[in-house]
């Protein structure tokens, strides 16, 4: 009985967060079409996000694909593949390793200062401030850290993807010793166009996903200090857990057929 | 209660208004009518739901059970737009003043100006500026960020926020608390200006007895999470309730009891 009763209420709870955080989405994405939009704060949010997070996403790129090309000479050696480097490198790089680990970077990056920032102007009284001077706060502080989000990410992927590329380039001419021409080669041979664009749209969910999660966590923060460092560490793990969830499910959708 | 004319409609009507949260129940049943043009404080110890009273009025607390009307108008159930239309004729100090950390100060005070009504940044600047000088703040301050200012510079922000876009109603948390007691008395000069000049409906919540008495029309003491005596601020002295005369005189002995245990 006390069991049943502890999973009933589990499970209420979990409905409760669920519909919580529908509803608040629902409302968020209202607001991302229906003007007026604050311009200042879409820039803000965009610079934030899309400049402020290149060196952190560039360097991770660049060791990424160093490594990938790295790694896959010492497997693919063991059975004279080595030509199929720098196709493996641009593959993993621009389907699955750019977006992921861009994403979980931005996730610590920008997902936890949403939650910080949000969640202190709740804590400190400043959203019931803009609702008294008759600003909706989903509008002036979600919305745009939403289309930020979703718009800036896939950017940055692309400057990952070409930087990702450029360091298993690197690896594979002046350590590895191909002839750079050929290496530039094998990259484009069996590059299809769905290999990016699938990366991009997986950018762009995690994008959406790291700014939901900030600002979902920011903006139901409650009791001081403590209640925003909680929040900040829940948008950060949430929107980790689900880019590596999301990733696996798009890529079912993309590649399954194949 | 002293009865106000019924020929017209209270500017604010709160009718058994509770709320709680968790097992507490912090208004018990609120009845409260302010007039139109009228200025009223409400009294009564820390603690006792006066601040969580004006946050249900503007809606940033869902009262569990009441009415309150604003102008004659329900507004517990409004929809999020037309809350957002009702707001637009309320002004708000914050008890910790709320000010927006991420803009300069004059942005602040400009700030239902240039989101609200749509004014052009520089006009809304000048008007800011104007509305600093009106609580004593010179315009060198205007470029700073709330968090260089003391805790009474940011006090007087919150008030120069809250009436920039002159609201028909204003409410002001603990205008003076934090204060020198000559600016002090420069705030309650400006809350009366608003009052008589601009025809504001004002709620003050204040502590101090000294600002009560210069700004009010009404009293009205908070206790208990229900309202126990409303009066003419002329009458406060000899209100007859032994409640309120403990609150005014700030006797530790009397009908209240603090919850104090002797060391
Ligand atoms: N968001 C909240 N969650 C839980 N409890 C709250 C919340 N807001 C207020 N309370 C509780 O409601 C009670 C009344 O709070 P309120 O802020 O209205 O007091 P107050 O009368 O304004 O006091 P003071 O004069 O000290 O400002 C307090 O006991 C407080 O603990
Ligand atoms: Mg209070």
């Amino acid at each position: 009985m006390g069991f049943l009763a502890a999973t009933g209420r589990a499970f209420l709870i979990f409905l409760e967060a669920t519909g919580r955080l529908a509803l608040f989405t629902g409302s968020a994405l209202s607001h991302c079409v229906r003007p007026p939009l604050y311009p200042r704060q879409i820039m803000r949010q965009m610079i934030d996000i899309g400049y402020y997070s290149l060196p952190v996403v560039g360097l991770t790129a660049l060791f990424t694909g160093m490594v990938l090309a790295l790694q896959s000479y010492s497997g693919f050696s063991r059975f004279q593949a080595e030509g199929a480097i720098a196709t493996v490198v641009v593959l993993s790089i621009t389907r699955e390793l750019g977006p992921v680990l861009a994403g979980l970077m931005v996730a610590g990056r920008i997902g936890a200062a949403m939650a910080a920032e949000i969640g202190t102007m709740r804590v400190t009284e400043q959203i019931d401030a803009l609702s008294t001077l008759s600003t909706n706060p989903h509008k002036y502080l979600v919305a745009p850290r939403l289309i930020a989000g979703l718009t800036m990410v896939p950017l940055l992927v692309v400057v990952a993807d070409i930087i990702g590329v450029f360091g298993g380039f690197l690896v594979g001419v002046y350590r590895l010793d191909f002839n750079a021409a050929s290496y530039i080669n094998r990259t484009w041979e069996f590059l299809e166009p769905l290999d990016v664009i699938s990366g991009l749209v997986k950018a762009a969910i995690f994008g959406f996903l790291i700014a939901l999660m900030g600002c979902y966590h920011g903006y139901h923060s409650k009791g001081g200090a403590q209640g925003v460092g909680a929040a900040t560490t829940n948008a950060v793990v949430s929107a980790s857990i689900m880019i590596l969830v999301w990733n696996y499910l798009i890529t079912g959708l993309f590649f399954s057929t194949k | 209660m002293t009865a106000s004319p019924m020929t017209t409609v209270p500017k604010i009507a709160l009718k058994g208004v509770t709320k709680h949260f968790g097992p507490k129940k912090v208004l018990n049943g609120i009845d409260l009518e302010v007039a139109k043009g009228e200025s009223l404080v409400v009294i009564g110890g820390s603690g006792t739901g006066k601040s969580v009273m004006l946050k249900s009025i503007l809606g940033l607390l869902t009262p569990d059970s009441g009415s309150i009307k604003v102008d004659g108008e329900e507004t517990t159930r409004l929809r999020s737009r037309e809350r957002e239309k009702l707001l637009h004729k309320f002004g708000m100090l914050f008890q910790g003043a709320a000010l927006f950390d991420s803009l300069p100060v004059w942005e602040n005070v400009a700030f239902g100006l240039i989101q609200g009504e749509h004014m052009p940044r520089s006009q809304a600047k000048e008007i800011a500026i104007a509305k600093l000088g009106a609580v004593g703040l010179t315009p060198d301050v205007a470029e700073l960020s709330p968090s260089e200012l003391s805790g009474g510079m940011q006090k007087r922000v919150g008030l120069a926020r809250a009436i920039a876009d002159e609201p028909e109603i204003i409410f002001f948390d603990e205008p003076t608390t934090g204060l020198d007691p000559i600016m002090a008395d420069v705030i309650n000069e400006l809350i009366v200006q608003c009052v008589k000049d601009l025809g504001a409906t004002a709620v003050t919540i204040t502590h101090d007895m000294a600002s009560a008495r210069k700004i009010a029309d009404r009293v009205a003491m908070i206790y208990q999470g229900r309202i126990i005596w409303t009066g003419h601020a002329r009458d406060i002295d000899n209100s007859g309730n032994a409640y309120v005369d403990q609150f005014v005189h700030g006797r530790a002995d009397g009908p209240i009891k603090m919850q104090i245990k002797a060391l």
